[in-house]
Order: C-alpha cells, then sequence, then structure tokens
C-alpha cells in the first residue's frame, strides 16, 4: 500500500528468497520462486534485495538500510530480532525517527503471542469463523485467505497515523500489529448481540440473521440459471424500493403473485418481520429467480435501481464494464517471462497524486547491485564477496 | 500525545463505510464530528438490530455504538437549502478532512460537491467512499457492502464446493474500504504538508475489495483458472480444517503445513498405527487422502476439549486455535492482555464493549475514551463553542429547522 501511494519499498529477502514464493497460483502453473502469482499480486511497487540477517555482516548492513529508512515492517515471530540485536530499541537508537511495524498473528507480548498461527488459526481466534458454514458443520473459513490482506491493509493505516505523528514530533515509534485484532472489524457488529442482549450470532449458512427481532432468518443466495444471486428481503427506505420493483419484474413475466402485488411496501417493516411471513415471500421470488441468469440480473437490478448483486466469480469481474470505464485494469511488463500481466488498479483515486500498481515485483536480489553499490556505496568487489560468502 | 491530535473531521456519512473511517481517526486524537438530522438519521440507528433489550431506540442500537465511538454527533438537515448549505461550507471551512458516502453526485445536488468545497478551503482533503467509484455506468448503483461482497467474488470463494455460497456476517467489504480510506486520507494529509495542496479521494468499496483477491484475478488472467470455493482445504496444508471436540458445537482448527509439524502432530495423537500407513507418509499422499485423514484427527479431536487440543498442539509446535464464539472474544485473554476492549457506560445502552485499535503505538494512548453520542448531542456545543455561532444565530437555526 505504501508502494502504490509512491514509498519507494525495498523488500529484504533471506538469500534464495522469501518463502512467500512458493505459494501458489503460479504463471502457466509452473512451480517456481520467480513464478508465484501470489508473489507478483502482493509484491509489485518494491525493490528487491537478499541478506542474511542472521549472520554478523548480514546485521551490520542492515543497520545501514534502517538508518536511511522511514520505515521498517516486518512480520517474524516477537523476539526474532531482539535475539538477533536487531530490536526495536537498537533500531530506535540507530534511527529515531523510524517507525517499526511489526506484524504478528496475536502482537508481541501477552499470554498467547508465542502462538503460532496461519489463515486458518486466525480466522478461528477472531471469531470469524464461528459465523461462516452451516449449523451442524464445521465453521468455515474464506477459502482463499483473507487475514493475510486484512492484517496487512490494517498494518497500513497504523504505520501511516505514527508516521503522521512523527511529521509533528520528529519522533519514531513501533506499531505492534495483531492480525486476530485486524480480523475482529472483518465480521462488523456479530458480537453487540452478545453484548446488548445476551444473544449469540452463530453461523447460519446461506442465511442472514440478526436483521428481526423476532429471529427471522432471511435468505441471502438463490440458485439462478447459471449460478447464484445474492438479493435479500430488507427494510429500509431502498429495501421498499428493492421490493416494489422485484414484484414489477415479476409481473412483467407473469410470476408475480397476487399477494405480493398487493403488498404495502411503505408498511413493510423488516425489524419485525416474522419468518412465516419471509417464507411465505420468499417461495415465488425462489421460481423467478430460477429463471433468470446472472448476468440479466446484474443489468435488470442496476436499470431498476434495485439492491442485489450476482455472486460473481473472478472470470466475471473480467468482464465488468464499470471497472473498464474507470481503466481499473493495469498492465504491467514482465520481461523476464517475455510478457506483460493485467493487475488490479490502485485502492482509491486520489485527485492531485497517483496511486497504483506501477512496477512488477522484482526478482530475487534484482536490486543488490543497484541498492548495495550505486545507494549504499559498497564496491564491485564487495558486493561480489558478500555474494560469494552467500551473505547476500 | 494522541498521534492525530488536532485533526479535524466532518462527517457527511451514514452507516460503516464513511464513519468507521472517522472512528479510526478519533480512535487516536481527532476530533471528529458526525452529522445527521432527526428527518435522516444514520441507518445504523434505525434499521439495523441489534437495539438494547430488543427495543428499538435512536440510541439504543449496538453498531451504530461501535462504528462511532469518542465522535460529536450534530444535527443539519441538508435539505434545508440555502440556511443549511451556507451551514455546512462554515463546517467545512472549520474541517481539515470530509468524508462523504452518499452515492455519487449527492454531493453535488446538495450544493457540497468537491468543486465547491475547494472554493471554500482549497486545501480540504475530501474522502468520497462509494459502492463503485464516482464515475462509470454503475457509479449512482446505490448497494450495501453485504452484497457487494458478493460482486467482488469473495461469497464465490465461501462454502463448499457442491453447495451453495454462503455468507459473509455483516457489509464485509467496507471494512475492507475502511482501511484503504483511513491509509488515503492520512497519505492526503503527508502530501498536504509537502505541497499546500488538498485533494478529492475517490475510493471504490468494489475496487478496494478486489486488492484482497489480486493473486485469484491474475490467476484467471494469465492461466484461465476460475478460482472456487472449497471449504477448509488448503493447497498448501493437510490435516488443514476445524474439528469437533468436547463439548456441545465446540471446535478447534489445526494446520500442518511441513513434514516436521506433521510429525509433532503425530507424536501428540500419541503415534497411532494409521499414522504411519502409506496413504499418510508425504504431503501429497495426506492430500489425496484427505477426507479419511480428516476423519482420524476428528476422532482424536473429539475426544479432547478444545482449549486442550490448542494448547497441547501449540506446545508442541503445531498451528492451532479454538473456534471462538463471539461471546468468547470478549474473554480472549490474548485481546484482554491487549486492551483490545474498552467498557463505557452509555446512557440508554447501559454498559459496552466498544472497540481499540487493532494496532498500538508505542508512543501514542489510543481511545475511545467517550462512549458513541446520542442523535443531536453535541448540537449546542459544537454549533455554538467550536464553531462560534451566537447564541441568536443558532436559535435562529434551529426554530428554521436547519439544526433540526
Amino acid at each position: 500500500m505504501l508502494g502504490d501511494l509512491g514509498a519507494d519499498v525495498i523488500k529484504v529477502e533471506r538469500p534464495g528468497g522469501d518463502p512467500a514464493r512458493a505459494l501458489g497460483p503460479f504463471y502457466r502453473g509452473e512451480r517456481h520462486p520467480e513464478k508465484s502469482l501470489y508473489w507478483f499480486a502482493f509484491n509489485n511497487n518494491k525493490r528487491g534485495i537478499t541478506l542474511d540477517l542472521e549472520r554478523p555482516q548480514g546485521r551490520h548492513i542492515f543497520s545501514g538500510l534502517v538508518a536511511g529508512a522511514d520505515f521498517v515492517i516486518e512480520s517474524f515471530p516477537p523476539g526474532y530480532l531482539d535475539r538477533l540485536g536487531m530490536g526495536y530499541e537498537t533500531m530506535n537508537q540507530i534511527n529515531p525517527r523510524l517507525v517499526v511495524t511489526s506484524i504478528t498473528p496475536f502482537g508481541q507480548t501477552g499470554p498467547y503471542s508465542k502462538f503460532k498461527a496461519s489463515d486458518i488459526e486466525i480466522m478461528a481466534a477472531s471469531g470469524c469463523m464461528s459465523l461462516t458454514g452451516d449449523p451442524g458443520r464445521p465453521p468455515l473459513r474464506i477459502t482463499f485467505p483473507q487475514s493475510y490482506p486484512w492484517t496487512g491493509a490494517y498494518a497500513a493505516m497504523g504505520t501511516l497515523i505514527a508516521h503522521w505523528q512523527r511529521a509533528q514530533t520528529g519522533a519514531g515509534q513501533q506499531v505492534d500489529v495483531s492480525a486476530q485484532a485486524c480480523m475482529l472489524w472483518a465480521f462488523s457488529h456479530a458480537h453487540t448481540f452478545w453484548d446488548l442482549n445476551r444473544h449469540l450470532e452463530k453461523r447460519a449458512g446461506s442465511f442472514m440473521t440478526g436483521r428481526s427481532i423476532t429471529g427471522a432468518k432471511m435468505r441471502v443466495f438463490w440458485p439462478c440459471r447459471d449460478g447464484y444471486l445474492n438479493f435479500i428481503i430488507y427494510g429500509g427506505e431502498a429495501g421498499r424500493r428493492t421490493n416494489q420493483a422485484l414484484v414489477e419484474w415479476m409481473d412483467g413475466k407473469g410470476m408475480a403473485p397476487e399477494f405480493l402485488k398487493q403488498k404495502e411496501w411503505r408498511a413493510f417493516n423488516i425489524a419485525e418481520v416474522t419468518q412465516e411471513e419471509i417464507d411465505r415471500m420468499e417461495e415465488p421470488i425462489a421460481r423467478f429467480f430460477e429463471t433468470v441468469t446472472k448476468k440479466e440480473f446484474f443489468q435488470e437490478v442496476i436499470k431498476r435501481e434495485m439492491l442485489g448483486y450476482p455472486v460473481a466469480t473472478v472470470e466475471e469481474i473480467f468482464q465488468d464494464p464499470q471497472l473498464y470505464a474507470r481503466d481499473f485494469w493495469r498492465v504491467l511488463e514482465h520481461p523476464e517471462l517475455g510478457t506483460s500481466i493485467t493487475y488490479p488498479g490502485g485502492f482509491a483515486r486520489l485527485s492531485e497524486s497517483a496511486c497504483g500498481a506501477w512496477r512488477r515485483a522484482p526478482l530475487i536480489g534484482e536490486h543488490n547491485e543497484e541498492i548495495y553499490g550505486g545507494e549504499m556505496g559498497m564496491t564491485k568487489r564487495e558486493v561480489e564477496k558478500l555474494k560469494s560468502e552467500g551473505v547476500i | 500525545m494522541q498521534a492525530l491530535k488536532g485533526l479535524k473531521v466532518v462527517e457527511f456519512a451514514a452507516f460503516a463505510a464513511g464513519p468507521v473511517v472517522g472512528k479510526h481517526l478519533a480512535d487516536y486524537g481527532a476530533t471528529v464530528v458526525h452529522l445527521e438530522s432527526r428527518v435522516r438519521p444514520d441507518g445504523f440507528r434505525t434499521h439495523y438490530p441489534p437495539y438494547k433489550d430488543n427495543i428499538h431506540g435512536l440510541n439504543r442500537s449496538g453498531l451504530f455504538a461501535l462504528c462511532n465511538s469518542q465522535k460529536m454527533a450534530i444535527n443539519l438537515n441538508l435539505k434545508k437549502a440555502p440556511a443549511a448549505t451556507d451551514l455546512a461550507k462554515k463546517i467545512v471551512a472549520w474541517a481539515d478532512v470530509v468524508i462523504e458516502n452518499f452515492s455519487p453526485g449527492t454531493m453535488d445536488r446538495l450544493g457540497l460537491g468537491h468543486e465547491t468545497l475547494k472554493k471554500v478551503k482549497p486545501e480540504i482533503i475530501m474522502l468520497s467512499s462509494s459502492n463503485m467509484g464516482q464515475n462509470g455506468p454503475h457509479a449512482e448503483h446505490a448497494g450495501f457492502g453485504s452484497q457487494l461482497s458478493s460482486l467482488s467474488g469473495f461469497t464465490n470463494l465461501t462454502g463448499y464446493p457442491d453447495g451453495p455460497p454462503q455468507i459473509l456476517y455483516g457489509p464485509y467489504i467496507d471494512y475492507i474500504a475502511v482501511a484503504y480510506g483511513v491509509a488515503a486520507i492520512i497519505a492526503a494529509l503527508d502530501y498536504k504538508k509537502r505541497t499546500g495542496k488538498g485533494q478529492q479521494i475517490d475510493l471504490a468499496q468494489y475496487e478496494s475489495g478486489l486488492q484482497f483477491v489480486a493473486p485469484l484475478l491474475l490467476d484467471y488472467k494469465i492461466n484461465g483458472k476460475v478460482a472456487m470455493r472449497n471449504a477448509n482445504r488448503d493447497p498448501h496444508a493437510a490435516p488443514h480444517g476445524a474439528y469437533p471436540c468436547k463439548g456441545e458445537d465446540s471446535w478447534c482448527v489445526l494446520s500442518v503445513f511441513s513434514e516436521a509439524e506433521w510429525q509433532a502432530l503425530c507424536r501428540e495423537l500419541g503415534n497411532p498405527a494409521w499414522t504411519s500407513e502409506p496413504r499418510f507418509a508425504s504431503h501429497d499422499a495426506r492430500k489425496t487422502n484427505e477426507d479419511e485423514l480428516d476423519k482420524r484427527i476428528a476422532e482424536w479431536t473429539s475426544q479432547v476439549a478444545a482449549h486442550e487440543v490448542m494448547e497441547k498442539l501449540q506446545r508442541a509446535g503445531v498451528r492451532s486455535h479454538v473456534v471462538q464464539t463471539m461471546k468468547d472474544i470478549y474473554s480472549d485473554p490474548q485481546l484482554q492482555h491487549r486492551g483490545q476492549w474498552t467498557e463505557l457506560e452509555h446512557p440508554e445502552i447501559g454498559k459496552m464493549h466498544y472497540q481499540r485499535p487493532p494496532y498500538i503505538l508505542s508512543k501514542s494512548p489510543a481511545g475511545p475514551e467517550r462512549r458513541d453520542p446520542l442523535l443531536g448531542e453535541h448540537n449546542a456545543h459544537f454549533y455554538r463553542e467550536i464553531l462560534g455561532l451566537t447564541q441568536n444565530e443558532y436559535d435562529a437555526l434551529v426554530k428554521d429547522g436547519v439544526i433540526d
């Protein structure tokens, strides 16, 4: 994210390359450290160097980088850098302006700070999984790991807040990020049901709960001709307009039963609706949606100003005209593969400053010479020696 | 001192995508004003349970409380032009940052578009957070984050391969956009500090969300592969899932990525004979026979309490965690150690757990220290003390229904 905003980000990898290079998917399915699409997607806009921090020489070089940096972002287990003599206190002595962001599953200190976790443990620890999946079957995570980008994005917030304080005071600080804590926001306010009313929100499969004080649950996912639609019987102004528009659309195809046509939507109160009423409404709607394609639904939703979207696949995301009209996609050259690759564009558009992908992810040690030689002033022989000794 | 002390923010915003950006700024000391009116209160006050004791009320919403702690709430009926527009401009002149999440075009129609606000205050930073962005054929389509999470691919990736997509609780994608919104605002503040220039940030929640599935977008574009939901499975690990434990609806997750972890897991299981069978002898073999593997693991976990599974496996160096419920996260010792929740008293809700930031800054204390505001609670204080209206001006605006 800092790179997207124009920062000069140097990725420091262990000699041989970062373990994330082993994560798929891979370019043309070829398992190779220079072909990980996971790596490509989350490391563009950076330059890359290799460095063995476990060697004294490596730490000496790292101190040099620390002295000239505005930020250090690290995700080692708590205490690892301290054991190497490169912990926050040391970095702060070298460069008192430095913002050091430390990212771990549970935080730098505390009873579970030493616990190991990958995405699924973070999703379990934050409670997210207790809200996903069918009742009576195991709690689920989102199949594609989400806690990593979530934690990265929230860590960027904390990093920039510390950066803003430094702009006023001149002093750096440490930002201690917990992935578990970041994920607490992902599933919104489910926990407040317990807090306020001692009601425990739980996984409800394809249904939405918590919208009516009667405990009624509403269907969210409806089979259509070529997949699924996300449509919910909502209340409120937009909900009533949507329900009305849907009935008109159904009626146009002769599929709206009389009771739906007669329904007084202005008097419809979602917060007090009963399960019986919801079930009665959902039955003809389900029959109607089975006759509709995702594309047709999306077009009608836009045209009729209804709430709802198709359950899109990555393929359909690439067909969305909105993203082309906004010139969202970015093509970056990959000369090492003799090709160019399409990336998602920036996370936001700033009217005065650029934001987005502009440089592909680095190859292993791609900028060793540029940075160690050019910018840190080492001679060609020194760089060669570090290389032959395996420090870089 | 708090990192964002002195920063002044006004929200022409409701629900989550705008106000939670303000909440994160307020947690580090920014002065944040949440603008509503009695005619049009924040939708979270009016339409979204839970309400305390299931009794509906404008000041009884847990969701509003969560998203608006530490802020001031003022009323301004923007429909009462031109007096309301003039007053809104005065507030903008006071502020450093404007956050709005109306449908694109609404601020223009209210006479408060970016071009106008720039004339009021050239260095203003304006975050416009919307579903699909400020331009393009779908720009004006209003929608909720709970459904946008489907358009952006997330729900297609949740559930069993042979079943329907599954719901992600709440407006999942809104809180992704929140992180990007906060980052963009601070980047814009930094840019202003260096150049003197303000700017508008056009944040499409849809485009923010797509960042979180970026590798899968590349996989489709390059390899033609359409990613699908696959429950708790992971290509790099086996076993990898949630397993039933002793007790009702009690679960523990565990994951094994390396051979060393597999050996450690087998030791904790007591090295039963099945663990040395050829069909579980390597990662690839375990992936091939994963259903059978899951059954064996579940046989063991069902005899043990979830916390015991977690403690035992973590001690052995195997990743594992209890699947915590929405009740457990309040008493989780690690979150308590970090001071993740702060209990504040609210006049209608009573004691409530307000949420503190997920990052701890070593030199800046974090809030919230104040509960969320009641509707219009800070009218007099903000308009009189901070904006400097005279009593007569204030009374007239109240009487005319502008401050209402």
